[in-house]
């Protein structure tokens, strides 16, 4: 509804051209033109939630059920075989997504949680909060992050709650880091000062004024973060001091069917037993990429044709 | 070197052109169906509001479509060569050659690892028109029209030691290098302070003249296209709305949108009685670190008036606005408002008196939160200050809207969704909505084009006339101190040179800088920069 008088108005200046559009027809706008890799991750994706949240229906024995068939070669009752004490390990991959999937998440939620918030309130203050927690985390980060975990899961014991916590820690510097860097260019603007000069308070700037623009980069991180966090779980697992047995987690799977892989040339598929949780880590790391990568290019602004 | 066109003949002529650009998922048209033609030797003043397509069409005379935009229809003949068909090798072999192209920020131009000079030349030398020693040679001349200081060494400069004006003028000598046909001026001057527009703008009309290039002049500067010119076009929503010589463009425009383009330039507040003053700042000096900004300030601001600062960028300013505001406290001397003291340190004042001094920012799309709709930008001050809630709170925006002239469809657009000229209605009204008593304009209408500018200036006097508000409005424009202000203050290099009643301080006698900066404001007689000069040359001759 342009109005094309000759006379100047308010109303009829040219702003950039815009249709409103409801948030559910703006996604499946970009979603249309989403690139077949970022289909291929979201599709992956989505399998893993499936699997994961109706583990229970899908897996066909218990996750700490034990044959007494242990190493049972793949069969139409066991299809990978069964594991060194004889629990199936089909069904042990498919709660193993649900645990170590879960656990991910909860853990990466958890260091975006502490990240964040210490990062934008660093942002705003700019003076001694900025020093200490600044240099709280590089102090941190000058630990290789691995050993450390190892080092205070060997102290406070490897249970769940201990490991989300303690790699949530961990991993909140790098959070810390990102979200002060992106809150930075946002703090300068005019409209934090207004905020500033309205009298408004902490909280208000960083949730309303801030947050709401440095989500994109957020987000992304949020993708790459969550695969750091999964295969540091892995690695812990494997290393055997993650998640305890007889709780299903495809890193410990890995490390408990390692010696299997010895047989690969008596008989193939023994060989790629403890192969297969490894891939559906590595799958699940892929597919997330794809997506993050996708997700990147959107905000970062460019045309397809630049 | 290239065949010449000889003065007169039709250098560039473009028939019916259209241009469709792509935005949220749907092509729009930007250009429909613009006739344009260019002689050799001539300029051409491209001017209309932002939005009109004046920087398109520009571009568009190269050959040159800005991503995600298309030439659907119509013909650029340049020289004899459609540039709408050519390959985009074909214009390569043109650009930087036969037409170079002027941008507005030299600043964000220049790339900062090289040398001045081998930026000026890499066109020429690339082309082949010039071996790299005449190159340098012949920038060195241009250095040397173009007026600039120390012109054989000042090519051996990075581009950051050296001033904004000095870099508009080294890309004016860098477009000239290969002694182009055809040069694009995309709003030159519009980033530098007029001061130094007045030095630019007399240096790129004697190199257009001396070398009898032809020029495209885009501009939403009535006053510096009636400088610079010989044809004047005004566009607007894509149509060329008229065109026709500068002289008669400019004492007899014929369409009713190029009038009122004309008459904004014609606003002027009548002068008011002096009445109390509602805010004085006594003996104000101000430190960044170690630096001292602002040296003894004294300014009173008697009540329902508007006071202007004046000065160049680095003046100090907008550090006054900054203290007042609390966001800089002084380091001595006492800011008295409504007759009590306020507390230097923003921390240490009250909601209330936060509440009665609200800002309006220079950049308004800085100023808005991008990822918050207007409800919620008006909408907060309501009932942050106000403790309003809910359908009260919306009744309250829709109102203040309406009273910034616009209307209740804007509540849930998001600021990409505006124009330039309504984002600042908006911090206006968000500004309103603490229903202050004092508002500082911090070169409020400075990013905005000269019709849009009118409106928002407008709209300031009929909010102060009704709601009886004091403003400070700090600006380096003169004809927006004529058209708002009933007291000026002079300010150079942290010191008020000059304060008074607007009448007053117009008149002369001035003080020297005065006296500067009022000559330097453009004029809208085309004459005005020739009779300048040579008045400037005679008092330093």
């Amino acid at each position: 509804m342009k109005i094309k008088t000759n006379i100047y108005s308010a109303l009829g200046e040219v702003s950039s051209v815009y249709d409103r559009r409801s948030i559910w027809t703006r996604s499946l706008i970009s979603l249309r033109k989403a690139p077949y890799t970022a289909r291929f991750g979201m599709v992956i994706i989505f399998g893993y939630m499936l699997v994961a949240i109706f583990a229970p229906i899908l897996a066909p024995y218990g996750e700490a059920q034990v044959f007494p068939k242990p190493y049972a070669p793949w069969s139409s009752d066991y299809i990978f075989g069964t594991d060194q004490i004889g629990r199936d390990i089909f069904s042990r991959m498919i709660y193993g997504a649900r645990n170590t999937v879960g656990i991910a998440v909860a853990t990466t939620i958890l260091a975006f949680l502490i990240g964040g918030v210490l990062g934008l309130a660093a942002a705003i203050n700019r003076s001694w909060l900025d020093q200490v927690l600044s240099r709280s985390v590089d102090v941190l980060m000058a630990i290789p992050s691995l050993i450390f975990a190892l080092v205070l899961l060997s102290i406070f014991g490897s249970t769940v709650s201990n490991l989300i916590i303690i790699i949530a820690v961990l991993d909140s510097t790098r959070v810390y880091r990102l979200t002060r860097a992106v809150s930075l260019n946002v703090v300068v603007m005019d409209y934090v000062e207004a905020a500033r000069l309205r009298g408004e308070g902490l909280g208000w700037i960083m949730r309303r004024e801030i947050l709401p623009n440095i989500m994109p980069p957020l987000i992304a991180e949020f993708g790459l973060r969550f695969c750091f966090v999964f295969l540091t779980i892995a690695a812990l697992s494997f290393l055997g001091i993650g998640i305890q047995p007889p709780t299903a987690d495809w890193g410990s799977m890995v490390r408990e069917n390692a010696s299997l892989i010895m047989f690969a040339q008596y008989d193939l598929k023994a060989g790629l037993t403890p192969l297969l949780p490894a891939a559906a880590i590595a799958l699940l790391t892929v597919a997330i990429n794809f997506v993050v990568d996708w997700f990147l290019h959107k905000t970062s602004g460019l045309r397809d044709d630049q | 070197m290239t065949n010449r066109t000889e003065k007169g003949a039709v250098l560039l002529s473009i028939k019916g052109l259209k241009i469709q650009g792509f935005s949220d998922e749907k092509w729009h048209d930007i250009i429909n169906g613009v006739d344009l033609t260019l002689h050799a030797g001539e300029v051409l003043g491209l001017i209309g509001e932002s939005g009109a397509g004046k920087s398109t069409l520009g571009l568009a005379a190269m050959g040159y479509t800005q991503p995600g935009c298309r030439i659907t229809e119509g013909e650029i003949i340049f020289d004899g060569v459609d540039l709408a068909k050519l390959s985009d090798e074909g214009k390569r072999k043109l650009w930087g050659n036969r037409m170079a192209y002027v941008a507005q920020s030299a600043a964000a131009s220049f790339n900062p690892a090289h040398r001045l000079i081998v930026q000026t030349t890499a066109s020429s030398i690339r082309a082949g028109i010039k071996s790299r020693e005449s190159a340098y040679e012949d920038a060195k001349q241009l250095y040397d029209v173009l007026n600039l200081p120390d012109p054989d060494h000042i090519g051996d400069r990075y581009p950051h030691q050296v001033s904004g004006g000095q870099l508009q003028r080294v890309m004016t000598a860098m477009a000239m290098s290969p002694r182009p046909d055809l040069l694009v001026f995309d709003e030159p001057t519009t980033a530098l302070d007029v001061t130094t527009q007045v030095e630019v703008l007399a240096s790129m009309r004697s190199i257009v003249e001396e070398f009898n290039t032809a020029a495209i002049y885009i501009t939403h500067d009535l006053a510096v296209v009636a400088q610079m010119a010989d044809v004047i076009k005004v566009l607007r929503y894509g149509y060329e709305v008229e065109e026709a010589p500068t002289r008669q463009m400019l004492s007899a425009p014929e369409q009713a949108y190029t009038k009122s383009l004309w008459s904004v330039r014609a606003l002027e507040k009548p002068q008011q009685a002096v009445q109390a003053s509602v805010l004085s700042l006594k003996g104000i000096e101000a430190r960044y670190g170690a630096e001292k900004v602002l040296h003894n300030v004294n300014i009173e601001v008697p009540k329902g008036s508007t006071v202007a600062i004046v000065g160049e960028s680095g003046s100090g300013k907008s550090t006054i606005a900054r203290v007042i505001t609390g966001l800089l406290p002084q380091t001595s001397g006492i800011v008295q408002f409504a007759g009590e003291d306020l507390p230097p340190a923003l921390a240490n004042r009250s909601k209330d008196q936060k509440r009665r001094i609200q800002m309006i920012y220079q950049m308004a799309d800085t100023a808005i939160n991008p990822r918050q709709t207007v409800r919620e930008i008006i909408g907060r001050p309501l009932e942050f200050y106000l403790g309003m809630r809910g359908g009260t709170t919306t009744k309250r925006v829709v109102d203040l809207l309406e009273m910034i002239e616009l209307d209740a469809g804007f509540l849930e657009r998001l600021p990409e969704e505006l124009s330039g000229g309504q984002k600042q209605r908006i911090c206006i009204a968000r500004a309103l909505a603490a229903e202050p008593e004092f508002i500082i304009c911090d070169e409020v209408t400075s990013a905005l084009d000269q019709i849009v500018q009118e409106g928002i200036l407008k709209l300031l006097l009929r909010l102060q006339k009704e709601l009886g508000l004091t403003y400070l409005f700090i600006t380096h424009d003169i004809s927006t101190v004529k058209a708002i202000a009933d007291q000026v203050v002079v300010m150079n290099k942290g010191e008020v040179v000059e304060q008074g009643l607007k009448t007053d301080v117009f008149q002369p006698p001035h003080p020297d800088y005065t006296a500067l900066l009022l000559s330097s404001v453009p004029e809208m007689d085309p004459d005005w920069l020739s009779n300048l000069i040579s008045k400037r040359q005679m008092v330093a001759g």
